[in-house]
């Protein structure tokens, strides 16, 4: 089940732990993985730890110049594109009263406008394919809201509302577009919560833990498998019970 | 029969799945050969691939039969 030899994939913030986690996961299961993110020695360090084929294509999704030649550059790799994974993501908290333009503008730009323009190129690509799939990575966050992240949870239900718009529109081509919502996810951040902190939130989540990446990873790959072909226009909530929706 | 007039009917025919000679002047791509809207840009944008050109979108809300797919593609190559 989940097979995806000789699915061709794209993962935007593949150096990150959710990205890198969706990528291994993607490869184990037979796809050739295309790695995106700023940090190339990174990525490196990831494409070693990868069966399989990978690449490894740099892009700063700030940069809408560059953000245009991405799904050009991973088709050229890999000779065209099955699976999208937009799951670069940037945050720039601040209370709302506060929250500076350039905040709200860079977060909008990197997590909602990237995304659109690697979907619409996308899904330019899988029209002709009569196949393919779109997953964005969302967040808890964009559905029920965080105090200090006005620009990040737009940008996150942002995402969630386009996914819903595209996947409508190309169902019948038999493109899917998906998101997934993770809750706490242990990551580096993470660790360095003091023990307060940490129970503080582990009070709100049921599951009485944090989540893995590799946890958001496995919903990843069945999104991306033939058989969720009949799944479009959902949201997956990978987030141990803090919120039911 | 043009060059231009071919090579879009070769396109309308694969695309939609239709006969050839369905695929006459004034035949429709929604009303006569049951193309969706999304057929219908999907089209333009096969044009646009075939033929090296630039559709815009006002250009491509006029382009509702074979026929002014053809004498739009036949300017806009010469």
């Amino acid at each position: 089940m989940f097979d995806l030899t000789g699915k061709r994939a794209l993962v935007t913030g593949a150096s990150g732990g959710i990205g890198r986690a969706i990528a291994q996961k993607l490869a184990e299961k037979g796809a050739e993985v295309a790695l995106s993110g700023t940090r190339v020695e990174k990525l490196e360090e990831v494409a070693a730890s990868i069966p399989g084929k990978t690449h490894i294509l740099p892009c700063n999704l700030s940069d809408l110049d560059a953000v245009d030649k991405l799904i050009p550059s991973a088709i050229e790799a890999m000779g065209g594109l099955d699976i999208l994974v937009n799951n670069a993501g940037i945050t720039r908290d601040n209370i709302f009263m506060r929250m500076k333009d350039s905040e709200w503008d860079e977060v909008i730009a990197v997590n909602l406008t990237a995304a659109f323009r690697l979907s619409r190129a996308a899904v330019k690509v899988m029209m002709k394919q009569r196949a393919g799939r779109i997953i964005g990575i969302t967040s808890v966050v964009g559905v029920a809201g965080n105090p200090g992240q006005g620009n990040y949870a737009a940008s996150k239900a942002g995402l969630i509302g386009m996914s819903k718009a595209i996947a409508q529109e190309v169902a019948s081509r038999g493109i899917t577009i998906n998101t997934i919502a993770p809750g706490f996810i242990a990551s580096a951040m993470t660790d360095e919560l003091n023990d307060k902190q940490r129970d503080t939130i582990l009070g709100t989540i049921p599951a009485g833990r944090l989540g893995n990446a590799d946890e958001i990873a496995a919903s990843a790959v069945y999104l991306a498998s033939d058989e969720a072909a009949y799944v479009t226009g959902q949201t997956i909530h990978v987030n141990g019970g803090m919120l039911m929706v | 029969m043009s060059d231009v007039s071919d090579r879009v009917r070769k396109i309308v025919v694969e695309h939609l799945n239709v006969e050839a000679d369905k695929v006459t002047e004034k035949a429709s791509f929604i009303d006569d050969l049951g193309a969706d809207s999304l057929d219908q840009v999907e089209l333009v944008m096969a044009f646009e691939e075939e033929f090296s050109v630039e559709i815009p979108d006002d250009a491509a809300e006029n382009i509702q039969t074979f026929g002014d797919a053809v004498s739009f593609l036949e300017k806009a190559v010469n």
